[in-house]
């Protein structure tokens, strides 16, 4: 058996990434929206115009994520060759 | 029908057209025309991918339905469209780079061929075209009705007339040009979707008088409305969040997201389209949804959901200013059946002609079954949308949560997991399905089962079987590095 392609080791990583991306954005998303959401009406605040838990939540929470999405891909991606290469040939 | 609204449309059919032709001129005349017509000759760049992703994925109810639903609950819609924002990036980051490369290895054009040489299993190959085949060809029709009837609504012409120009400018395009034509002008489509949505917000918050005015209207209606629970307080927690899974990271499951994971031409095109992909469809969910919200205290009282973006922006624009505004959701829905046609064909002549019928074909052959098959799809949809069957409406019912049930673990940890085997893909695919359809009518009868959506069992289920078969029967580590010959 050859030894594992090293494209392998850096795909696994960055699919690791995404799946702890996916699970901040939810717990963002789902902290702000029911955790300030659930409070009486009366109480919500507004920013820009919109209810408070909203603008956390969706609004603010999109950008943080864009945010996040380039951080990680100019930071932690790696670029890596598709084709099946130099070291068969 | 104001005529000015029907020149932006008129004119966008014809970008659309232009494309078409120039995509089936880049056609090759060589051997990999399989590649090239179902697969654009894996060479997309990272703003034309992330568009075709964003396009194929917004359908009619991303900017009709949904908005609709969000003029109807209010703000918690709103939250419960956000969730779609991971499809932005998930899909890209979890395939990644493996599926690319493995996709390569393999020489896969479609999502089945990777299935059958990562399974090595006929059955494997059978039981997902003819998924594919039945449900996203009903799923499909649904969208050709819906194209038709917004071509209705906006120009004032029958049913049956809209219907035919819906399907020639698809079918057209689509036919001749294949993937190529397909990707490159959902590009055009998922950028004219969003100008679409940023001209209509704002015109809708200026008729609105602002933010905190309609805010205040929104409170006088029924508070209720600015909260994450719906009109009534019916949106739960546990419904909300469980569309996480529906259309958020299942999408990584469905066959018309999941073969565009394949079809980047370097790492390069896929960072980029990560990053336009993710802006793209927050920007465009977040907008379409507020809208529907906000048109509330402008428009009141409009009962088909499906009518509310039309009515607004016929009401806050311009008329040639609303004509571009609706040739998004026009769009969307091209968009979508254009990538559902091209890969249901796909299907039929990559998965099922060349594996079972005829392997040894010629390239004349395969070129005429390719052009042959597309068009006579689209023939077929077209005759049964005229008059759709009860059948082809009720299998539509499953094709989003049903294929993501059966695709996600397949396909996933078919790609991750050493241990994955055909049998547990088998057993993975069959026990998604199944069970969707079962507990599709079991929360049809008495409720959502523990208030989540259909979706979220099969998905746990399949999981389970997936595992549990690959342990039990036929136990034996896959080895990625080894070269399979197709």
């Amino acid at each position: 058996m050859k030894e594992t392609d090293w494209r392998f080791k850096i795909a696994n990583r960055e699919a690791r990434i995404g799946l702890g991306l996916a699970i901040f954005n939810f717990i963002w998303w789902f902290g702000f929206a029911y955790g300030m959401g659930s409070r009486p009406v009366e109480e919500y605040t507004y920013i820009f115009g919109l209810p408070d838990w909203f603008f956390y939540s969706c609004v603010v929470g999109f950008l943080l994520i864009v945010v996040l999405v380039i951080v990680i891909v100019k930071f932690f991606f790696v670029e890596v060759p598709f084709d099946e290469e130099e070291d068969e040939r | 029908m104001n005529i000015a609204v029907i020149i932006p449309m008129i004119v966008f059919l014809a970008i659309i057209f232009a494309i078409g032709y120039w995509s089936s001129t880049k056609l090759t005349a060589g051997s990999s025309f399989i590649n090239d017509y179902f697969l654009g000759s894996r060479e997309l760049g990272g703003f034309v991918l992330a568009m075709t992703m964003v396009a194929t994925y917004g359908s009619a109810s991303s900017f009709l339905g949904g908005p609709g639903t969000a003029y109807t609950m209010g703000f918690g819609w709103v939250l419960l469209a956000m969730t779609q924002v991971v499809t932005g990036y998930f899909v890209l980051m979890i395939l990644g780079k493996k599926f690319a490369i493995m996709a390569r290895r393999y020489d896969a054009i479609t999502m089945i061929d990777f299935l059958k040489a990562r399974y090595q299993s006929n059955w494997v190959v059978i039981l997902s075209a003819l998924s594919i085949i039945i449900f996203l060809f009903s799923a499909m029709a649904a969208q050709w009705i819906g194209g038709a009837r917004l071509v209705e609504s906006l120009t004032g012409l029958s049913y049956n007339t809209a219907l035919f120009i819906f399907a020639v400018s698809v079918l057209v395009y689509v036919t001749i040009g294949g993937f190529r034509a397909v990707a490159v002008t959902d590009a055009v489509q998922g950028a004219v979707m969003f100008i679409g949505t940023l001209i209509l917000l704002i015109a809708v918050i200026i008729a609105g008088g602002g933010i905190p005015n309609i805010m205040n209207d929104l409170i006088n209606e029924n508070p209720n409305l600015v909260t994450p629970f719906g009109t009534d307080g019916n949106l739960s927690m546990a419904y909300v969040s469980s569309f996480w899974i529906l259309v958020g990271v299942g999408v990584v499951g469905l066959p018309q997201i999941t073969v565009r994971a394949m079809s980047y031409k370097n790492s390069k095109s896929m960072h980029r389209a990560l990053i336009i992909g993710t802006v793209v469809t927050g920007f465009i969910m977040l907008n379409m949804h507020m809208i529907g919200i906000f048109a509330r205290p402008i428009l009141p009282g409009i009962e088909i959901g499906d009518k509310v973006i039309p009515l607004i922006a016929l009401e806050t624009l311009p008329a040639w200013a609303a004509g571009i505004v609706l040739a998004a959701p026009m769009a969307a829905i091209m968009s979508t059946v254009d990538s559902l046609l091209i890969l249901v064909s796909s299907t039929i002549v990559k998965d099922v002609y060349l594996n079972y019928i005829k392997p040894d074909a010629d390239l004349k052959a395969i070129k005429r079954i390719s052009f042959g098959i597309t068009g006579a799809l689209g023939v077929v949809v077209f005759l049964l949308a005229l008059d759709p069957p009860e059948l082809l409406i009720f299998l539509n019912l499953f094709a989003f949560g049903g294929l993501e049930a059966a695709f996600i673990w397949p396909v996933v940890l078919g790609l991750y997991w050493k241990w994955g085997n055909k049998y547990g893909a088998i057993a993975s695919m069959i026990v998604g399905i199944t069970s969707y359809v079962a507990l599709h009518f079991y929360n049809n009868a008495n409720g959502e089962l523990f208030g989540v959506h259909t979706v979220t069992f099969p998905v746990v289920l399949s999981f389970i079987a997936f595992i549990v078969f690959s342990l039990l029967i036929g136990r034996k580590a896959y080895d990625y590095n080894v070269k399979t010959i197709k």
